[in-house]
């Protein structure tokens, strides 16, 4: 073991047009370690180690590999310095097989000879423990296969400093556990490994030290047994903020929408949904848990009219306190919005179903006005002030409310999608993995407006993936699994180990 | 018989031609490069040809047809692979729109053939005046004692050299594509730009030089209809383009594996001729007959698209630009 840090920066800065990503940051890493790189949404943690495996260039600054200052131009120069970077989008032709993508862009024998790369692969997973098919095509696994051939990718490439990008953001429990194990063997293999992640429970848990940006600037390094999640939040954002979520008693609560045995197939034809009943209440937060695809999306989409319903499903929704709910199920978006349903829906793909990423701000505000006005011309004025007023009250950070949203870091696309639905005043209002990708700021700003909301009486839909989360922000809790009600629970009372278990309730049964 | 015999020889001759221009396609959209300006660069690559041997014939005493055929090959790929450098620089370089700059480049490669193509027949004194009559015969020149072989010999022993090579080379570009590691690099330039660079694959050559060299075989195409199909002349008809259009479906109907190309040209000639041997036809009902190919195009178009097959599709990157900065 030599003395020399695995990595070294010095004072790296990068720009973006306008924006600045990262300024003048430094850091050092190990070898044999675990460094967890940590910062809010937008920090430039993710532009920092895409300097790192030669994606983008440094406008500034120096990189030293082992003690000796290197010039990383493009990501061939990183790998030659045994650096592997794992992206959040993964990296892998998804028509190629595991093995043809572990050996991608690798030198060697002009012609392939699949069988002998396939035994190397073998070898390798053997030595570390992994599960993995080389023969497999990438469109037919799983994320946590995916991930699993990403990190093959790297060891097979002989890669000693590893990078990952939020590699827990998508795995369930179990796997994020498997992931560990096997990024301890590395590091005890003598690797250096950095993680960036926003679940501060898994910094502590996994990292031997932690460093900390905040908006491009780097802030320290502190060792993560003397850490907690305080200490390190308060690094992240600067300023003390309390971890706990406001959540007042539900008052004058009415029902507003009734959900009975909506059941709902899939393209494949396969159940997702099987006769799921509820009720939301207005002036409540109903949290909706359960593992990733067992109907959450389908059940948001369904009360937004953007599924077709089995027959004898029912949604009916309570327009007037004096008439009769009227029923949603075989009308369109646009006939429930005709309907004068005020019916508000944060879907979980932003970029792809919620805003447009080409346009600016007030181009998407005006998604949901263009129809309002007299003229033939549409009316600008309204929406742009809208656009203010949200960057304003939700402290969107964007050099222009005309820059194209698709230039934001995630968590300010959130605020402007999120500010924009509250804007519509509506009286249901659904979020899909509402702050998935959001750091705790940002998260925490999120909950308060929906906190909020559910004061004025709307009934929220809150579709979440962090328990903690759900238990303290939500009044009651519906649990899905395999596309069914296992159960509605109360916040107050229930328990994480509850609510766990319902979610995995029937998963041998199910259909 | 006879018929059937010439309706045959009919549709390899047609098929070549198209053959090598949807074989240099593949390549060049395996690797994400849609050029849509496969006809211009067929244009190039004939007239290019005819020019270089036009001045050589005119020029030499007595012209060797093995300097002819080297001095047609050479002009012709040089500038097929000089139209597919400007697609590259445009759409590669500069990122102008991929679709925009293909259907330019045909309307460029047409002009600029037949600007040259009419000067020649001027120079040589008139329509079908041009003589080039050693290279055309060199590239008609049949394997001596097949070709007479009766029906057999009729059958597959009777064209020229670039018939032949037309098949070996779509053979070794579907071993190139699928068995080699350069092959599943570009293939992997062509799906999915970023994850390519990602791995350390200069994206930018391989595009690159896909399409340039995509562009000499397409090129080829050219000039074998101008040596062979048309026998050394020249005519301001735009059938090239018509046939580049085709080698275009072409590459769809072979779902982007140049060994589909090789049965699917001659599947297109058949098809194509298919209204020659039919009797009773007037004028316009030919015209329908002509139109089978594309019928055809559209047929397995709907079937790919029906059958859901990953590996049927079009490549996943094909017509998008890749700039490494985006964010």
């Amino acid at each position: 073991m030599t003395s020399a840090n695995a990595i070294e920066l010095r004072e790296i800065s990068k720009h973006f047009g306008e924006v600045i990503a990262n300024d003048k940051v430094s850091l050092e890493v190990k070898k044999g370690e675990i460094l967890s790189l940590l910062g809010e949404n937008g920090s430039g943690k993710t532009t920092l180690m895409n300097i790192l495996s030669g994606i983008y260039y440094p406008d500034q600054g120096q990189i030293l590999v082992n003690g000796k200052e290197v010039n990383i131009r493009n990501p061939k120069d990183a790998f030659d310095l045994g650096i592997g970077m794992i992206h959040q989008h993964f990296k892998l032709v998804d028509v190629f097989t595991a093995a043809e993508n572990i050996i991608l862009g690798l030198p060697g024998k002009m012609k392939l000879s699949m069988k002998r790369i396939t035994e190397e692969i073998n070898q390798l997973t053997l030595k570390y423990g992994f599960q993995l098919d080389p023969n497999k095509k990438i469109y037919d696994m799983s994320v946590s296969e995916k991930q699993t051939v990403e990190i093959v990718k790297m060891l097979y490439r002989g890669t000693n400093i590893l990078i990952l990008d939020e590699p827990t953001a998508v795995l369930t429990p179990q796997e994020t556990t498997q992931l560990f194990d096997v990024l301890r063997n590395m590091r005890d293999d003598g690797k250096a490994v950095i993680i960036i992640t926003h679940k501060l429970n898994e910094v502590l848990e996994i990292s031997d030290r932690v460093s900390v940006l905040r908006k491009g600037v780097y802030i320290g390094t502190v060792d993560t047994k003397d850490a907690t999640e305080l200490s390190l939040t308060e690094m992240m954002v600067g300023k003390k903020v309390s971890l706990n979520i406001e959540r007042a008693e539900p008052r004058d609560t009415k029902e507003l929408l009734f959900v009975k045995d909506l059941t709902c197939m899939n393209k494949d034809g396969i159940k997702v949904l099987d006769h799921v009943s509820f009720t939301a209440f207005g002036g409540e937060i109903l949290g909706i848990a359960g593992i990733a695809g067992s109907g959450q999306k389908e059940l948001l989409e369904s009360i937004a009219g953007l599924q077709n319903p089995l027959s004898g499903s029912s949604i009916r929704y309570l327009q007037k306190d004096e008439d009769a709910p009227q029923e949603l199920v075989g009308k369109s978006a646009q006939q429930i919005k005709d309907m004068g349903v005020s019916l508000a829906f944060v879907p979980e793909d932003r970029l792809g179903m919620g805003l447009v990423g080409s346009l600016g701000m007030v181009g998407n505000m005006m998604l949901r006005s263009y129809k309002r006005g007299n003229s033939i011309f549409t009316e600008r004025k309204a929406p742009r002030e809208l656009a203010e007023e949200i960057r304003e009250r939700l402290g969107v950070v964007t050099p222009s409310i005309s820059t194209p949203v698709r230039k934001l870091s995630g968590g300010n696309v959130q605020k402007v999608l999120v500010g924009r639905e509250i804007s519509l005043k509506p009286r249901v209002l659904m979020t899909a993995y509402a702050v998935r990708g959001l750091d705790i700021h940002t998260s925490y700003t999120i909950y308060n407006l929906l906190s909020e909301e559910k004061k004025k009486g709307v009934a929220v839909i809150y579709v979440g993936e962090d328990l903690d989360v759900l238990l303290e922000l939500c009044d009651r809790i519906l649990v899905l699994c395999g596309g069914k009600v296992s159960g509605i629970v109360d916040a107050r009372t229930t328990t994480k180990e509850e609510v766990g278990l319902l979610m995995t309730k029937n998963e041998k049964g199910g259909e | 018989m006879d018929s059937m015999i010439s309706l045959i020889q009919a549709a390899i001759v047609f098929g070549t031609v198209i053959m090598l221009g949807a074989t240099g396609e593949i390549i060049a959209e395996k690797a994400g490069s849609l050029n849509l300006g496969v006809p211009g660069i067929m244009y190039l690559g004939g007239i290019a040809g005819l020019v270089g041997v036009f001045f050589y014939e005119s020029a030499a005493e007595s012209p060797s047809k093995i300097v002819c055929i080297l001095i047609a090959l050479a002009c012709s790929m040089t500038a097929a692979a000089l139209g597919g450098f400007i697609y590259s620089l445009l759409t590669i370089t500069l990122r102008a729109n991929p679709q925009v700059t293909g259907l330019t480049l045909t309307i460029f490669g047409s002009g600029v053939a037949n600007f040259f193509g009419g000067s020649l027949n001027k120079l040589a004194g008139g329509v079908g005046q041009i003589s080039v009559a050693t290279t055309s015969s060199a590239f008609r020149t049949m394997i001596p004692g097949l070709h007479d072989m009766g029906v057999v010999g009729q059958i597959f022993f009777s064209y020229g050299f670039l018939a032949y090579a037309a098949v070996i080379i779509a053979v070794l570009a579907q071993l190139y594509l699928s068995k080699t590691r350069q092959g599943l690099n570009l293939r992997a330039v062509g799906e999915n730009p970023g994850t390519a660079d990602a791995t350390g694959i200069n994206v930018i050559k391989y595009k690159y030089l896909a399409t340039c060299i995509g562009a000499a075989i397409s090129g080829l195409g050219g000039l074998y209809y101008v040596m062979d199909y048309t026998k050394g002349t020249w005519a301001n008809d735009g059938t090239i383009e018509g046939l580049g259009w085709l080698a275009v479906a072409l590459v769809i109907f072979a779902t982007w594996r140049p060994k589909n190309a090789i049965w699917g040209s001659y599947l297109f000639g058949l098809l194509y001729w298919a209204y020659f041997y039919m009797s009773g036809l007037t004028r316009s009902s030919q015209e329908l007959f002509k139109m089978l190919p594309y019928v055809v195009t559209i047929a397995v178009l709907i079937a790919i698209s029906l059958r859901k097959k990953r590996e049927d599709q079009p490549p996943a990157g094909l017509a998008v630009s890749y700039f490494r900065e985006e964010r």
